[in-house]
């Protein structure tokens, strides 16, 4: 077993200043996101926070190359990139797509659905803050059910499930996917690292807590993404060998899913039976996960209940 | 020097061949009537390695223009190519493609817009593209189809802004013609591989591409823009006759039709201006009058200053408009005014602007005849719309 400390590189490619609120998720993602992957790596980013993030011209926080683009061109403009270095002798390169929810689940489905059917050789992350944070905290396929958005307020607050984004990219029958946190930056680095190496679409999907908009205060957002795990609302797993093989990664606490409701003001108006009915949802997928890793290992002994890194 | 062979080919196989010969490296399109002979033997040529070029063959055209923006960032050369709706999809996209200075080509073959469906000819569609930072040439003939790619190549990357070239649905799209195709050394000389890029995204070249620009600099950027369009009238015109002296046929900013000692100049865009240089040289034989054409070439940049001298001080003007901006006129015709206000009352001729042949109905040597025949009759403009062929 080894440590923390040499599984998340010193290596640091992310420059002190960003204009990032304090304790964006989105933020301290790209950090260990590039960590894992190093300098061989270009970026594109959409509409979204990250095009704030980075800095106004001629700021720039990360220290690899960054292309902005339009809010539904992520994925496209990625494997463009990817066709152009390619051909030029640099298929070496990593190509990351680096997307909002909004980006991703709504308006940039259709060229992510078109890339990774055409199983363009790029990495796509979501960081998902579940709502379109940059424009003001409005709603998105994304945003879970219950919660208060400016576009949902209290009085109707959402009333769908969130997309289930990870079974969509399955269904395409893509090389790698998985899901990731800030809460567990071993897990986080190792797959990155994975999916670098792995040639093809690759997709992870990174729960990002938004201090504004799930109104939490900023010194929690790694908490919160720790609980998001443990009540199973956001579970760790990966999906291999092309949609095929699931794997949860950690086996969670299972604590109850009030525990994370309860620390976000987006949520404080739910009653007792709305946060039934969510624990009730969450219970119904983690199920349905658990039989696909048992379907996949013909086990379920294989699962990490104390630690995830390995 | 190897000669050049002779083929058949379709208007649409001609810009195939130019994208061949201008050595291609990424393509990306979504099929769409009239456009897509041009992609298909392009895609056979990339299958068969003819052409050493990717082909992202993706679910849209706006991600087709998403996809060679990308390519081009990274330093290649990149094609694309579209129709009508196609090309309104990628509208978003072509702001971008030309906001971040990069030298794609792309080739529109004018289709008119729907309701009601139509897959027949209109210069509706690329005209109305006409803000968005793009170079616009409207080509005649299959020869001039191929020639004009590599030539937009040659135009893109000196000036750094993207060219789309234009032509006619069906009219010259699937209509053969025999094209020289010159052979890839003689190309190679006049087009080498891209050169000087204004940036590239890739390793090494630690910089944000479009990031957040805000009152205190965006303005320059569109300046700059602006400028390097100014700066493409001259580009189109020296490599337009670089390109003669390289390969036998000239191109200028517009080409002229008996227009030296015209009195009255017919002036048009396209393929269809071919019958009404056709109809001028038999209608000058007949009457002996001074009828002369100006086919238009440069869109954008509009070359105001060399069509102020060629169409100063002419007796009358006419410009036929396969094409309108509803709630004003043809496009053409009050592009055309606007360059012309600057001349002096005495020096400037009156105009009349006819709209003819929308959605690809047939634009007759009657029709032109008629037309020239109406345009004697006319004396001051009273009207800004003289509709032609219009049914009861």
């Amino acid at each position: 077993m080894s440590f923390w400390y040499n599984q998340v590189p010193m290596e640091e490619n992310f420059n002190s200043g960003h204009l990032a609120c304090q304790g964006c998720g989105a933020t301290i993602a790209m950090r260990f996101a590039l960590k894992a992957l190093g300098t061989n790596t270009v970026v594109v980013i959409p509409a979204c926070c990250w095009t704030i993030i980075d800095g106004a011209f001629p700021a720039h926080a990360i220290k690899v190359p960054l292309f902005h683009t339009a809010f539904e061109t992520a994925a496209v403009v990625a494997s463009g990139i990817k066709s152009g270095l390619r051909i030029r002798g640099k298929g070496d390169v990593t190509v990351m797509a680096w997307a909002g929810d909004g980006g991703t689940f709504d308006i940039g489905i259709q060229a992510l659905s078109g890339a990774a059917e055409r199983n363009e050789d790029i990495i796509y992350v979501v960081y998902d803050n579940e709502a379109y944070m940059n424009t003001g905290i409005q709603r998105s396929s994304a945003t879970p059910y219950g919660a208060w958005t400016t576009t949902t307020p209290e009085k109707h607050p959402e009333d769908r499930p969130k997309k289930n984004i990870m079974e969509i990219l399955a269904a395409h029958s893509i090389p790698y996917q998985a899901t990731a946190t800030i809460a567990y930056p071993e897990d986080f680095i190792r797959k990155f690292k994975k999916a670098r190496d792995i040639r093809g679409t690759r997709f992870i999907h990174v729960l990002s807590p938004c201090p504004p908009g799930w109104k939490i205060p900023s010194d929690v957002s790694v908490k919160v993404s720790r609980l998001a795990v443990e009540t199973r609302v956001f579970p760790l797993y990966e999906i291999e060998d092309y949609g095929e093989k699931y794997t949860i990664n950690y086996w969670p606490k299972g604590l109850p899913v009030k525990e994370y409701l309860k620390i976000q003001g987006r949520f404080r108006h739910l009653t007792e039976d709305r946060i039934e009915y969510i624990q009730q949802f969450v219970d119904r997928q983690w199920e349905k996960l658990v039989l696909k890793h048992k379907l996949s290992h013909g086990t379920l002994d294989n699962i990490p209940k104390n630690v995830i890194y390995r | 020097m190897t000669t050049a062979m002779k083929k058949v080919l379709t208007g649409n196989n001609s810009v195939s061949w130019g994208v061949k010969l201008s050595r291609v490296q990424v393509i990306s399109a979504y099929p769409i009537t009239p456009q897509t002979t041009i992609v298909e033997l392009l895609s056979e040529m990339v299958a068969n390695g003819e052409l050493e070029a990717e082909f992202i063959k993706v679910e849209s055209e706006h991600s087709a223009m998403s996809a060679v923006i990308g390519a081009s960032a990274a330093g290649a050369r990149a094609f694309t190519a579209t129709s009508a709706q196609g090309l309104a999809l990628m509208h978003e996209m072509l702001h971008w493609a030309a906001g971040a200075r990069l030298p794609i080509v792309l080739a529109n073959v004018n289709r008119a817009f729907g309701p009601p469906w139509s897959i027949w000819t209109e210069q509706t569609d690329s005209l109305a593209q006409r803000d968005t930072g793009w170079i616009q040439i409207y080509v005649e003939s299959n020869q001039e189809a191929l020639d004009n790619v590599i030539l937009a190549y040659k135009i893109a990357e000196q000036v750094n802004l993207p060219v789309m070239i234009v032509l006619e649905a069906f009219v010259l799209s699937h209509t053969n013609e025999p094209v020289e195709i010159y052979p890839q050394e003689m190309v190679d000389e006049f087009l080498p591989p891209r050169e000087n890029p204004l940036y590239v995204v890739e390793p090494g070249n630690n910089y944000a591409v479009g990031s957040l620009g805000g009152p205190d600099v965006y303005m320059e950027w569109r300046y700059k823009m602006q400028k390097a369009m100014e700066r493409a009238v001259d580009v189109i015109k020296t490599e337009g006759e670089n390109f003669g002296d390289h390969f036998g046929r000239k191109y200028g900013l517009y080409e002229g039709y008996m227009l030296d000692d015209a009195d009255i100049v017919l002036v048009s865009a396209g393929a269809f201006t071919s019958t009404v240089k056709y109809t001028v040289k038999h209608y000058r034989k007949e009457t002996g009058e001074k009828v002369g054409v100006l086919r238009l070439r440069a869109f954008r940049p509009f070359p105001h200053d060399a069509l102020r001298e060629a169409l100063c001080c002419r007796k009358k003007v006419a410009v036929l408009d396969r094409n309108i901006s509803f709630g004003h006129h043809g496009i053409f015709y009050s592009e055309l005014k606007s360059a012309l206000y600057r001349l002096k009352d005495d020096k400037r001729p009156p105009m009349f602007g006819y709209i003819l042949g929308l959605g690809g109905r047939d634009i007759t040597p009657k029709d032109i005849r008629e037309i020239i025949e109406d345009v004697k009759t006319r004396e001051e403009i009273e009207e800004d719309i003289i509709w032609k062929g219009v049914k009861p």
